[in-house]
């Protein structure tokens, strides 16, 4: 049973292991010759302003909520999808129930703006 | 030891050396980071449980979305590196006795559950189709009240979001 896992396993291995020889492969073969301008963070070839670390809008954090909510509908949608054509049409309006309870909770985010940005 | 054995001890090993990373890090970019082991570990776990379902759940939830979450609130925070992390506050006795039935009851479960060990391997491949018909046919009531759950969730996060 655990040999069905083998093509999920080398996809982690192999991600697992271009990771590792990724980012020291340049280490590895590339040759040292620093200056400031160099060993200055990477920024799109522009200076570098202010700290990468600084506090961001709480507004991602807000879209990241309603996303795991939604995120959470999905899984209970996709078993149901497995086996739609046996379940039939009282599956499809029992599901349709869940959609729509949970779209009278969209309803009042778009309502809310709360997917606004400004 | 057989490759399941070693299969479920590289996993264990994976969420109890990041969860300590968690737990120890003075960063907290760190200790977010390290997380997603942890929840990987756990994914792994209960594909070993033959929870294929749960493991994909748990990737698409916890790594997909409260991780996410975490990193976001983490980035929210005025200072990231070097927090102190513990509070002033040193209460030795209570802590100490609120650990100890922590861990009696947890003993407890450990020893007086009756274990099912299933000899050889089960022929079952797959739950999702099973959930998926469990879902809408004997547990339709919960699943419904779920979707009550979330939107209770949606619309505090939408109150939220516009409450300056």
């Amino acid at each position: 049973m655990l040999l069905e896992y083998l093509p999920l396993v080398l996809v982690l291995a192999v991600s697992l292991i271009f990771g590792i020889v990724a980012t020291n492969a340049s280490w590895l073969f590339g040759p040292r010759r620093p200056d400031p301008e160099k060993l200055s963070t990477y920024e799109s070839g522009m200076t570098p302003v202010r700290t990468a670390r600084q506090r961001f809008s709480v507004r991602f954090y807000m879209v990241a909520m309603l996303f795991i909510v939604f995120d959470i509908e999905v899984v209970f949608m996709y078993p149901w999808a497995v086996r739609f054509k046996d379940l039939g049409w009282f599956g499809f309006w029992e599901m349709l129930v869940f959609v729509g309870i949970l779209m009278v909770g969209y309803g009042y985010i778009v309502k809310k703006g709360a997917l606004e940005w400004d | 030891m057989e490759l399941t054995d070693i299969i479920f001890y590289i996993f264990a090993l994976v969420t109890i050396g990041s969860a300590m990373i968690v737990v120890f890090s003075r960063n907290l970019v760190y200790s977010a980071f390290s997380l997603m082991f942890t929840f990987l570990g756990v994914a792994g776990l209960y594909v070993l449980l033959l929870a294929d379902f749960l493991a994909v759940t748990q990737l698409m939830i916890y790594v997909g979305g409260i991780l996410v979450l975490m990193i976001f609130g983490v980035m929210l925070t005025h200072r990231v590196v070097n927090v102190e992390i513990s509070s002033g506050a040193m209460r030795v006795i209570p802590a100490t006795i609120v650990v100890g039935v922590f861990l009696g009851t947890l003993l407890l479960v450990l020893t007086r559950t009756k274990w099912m060990v299933m000899e050889g391997s089960p022929d079952v491949i797959g739950t999702t189709s099973m959930i998926g018909t469990a879902l809408v046919t004997d547990y339709l009531l919960p699943f419904e009240v779920s979707g009550v759950v979330l939107l209770v969730a949606i619309v505090a996060a939408a109150f939220m979001a516009r409450k300056r």
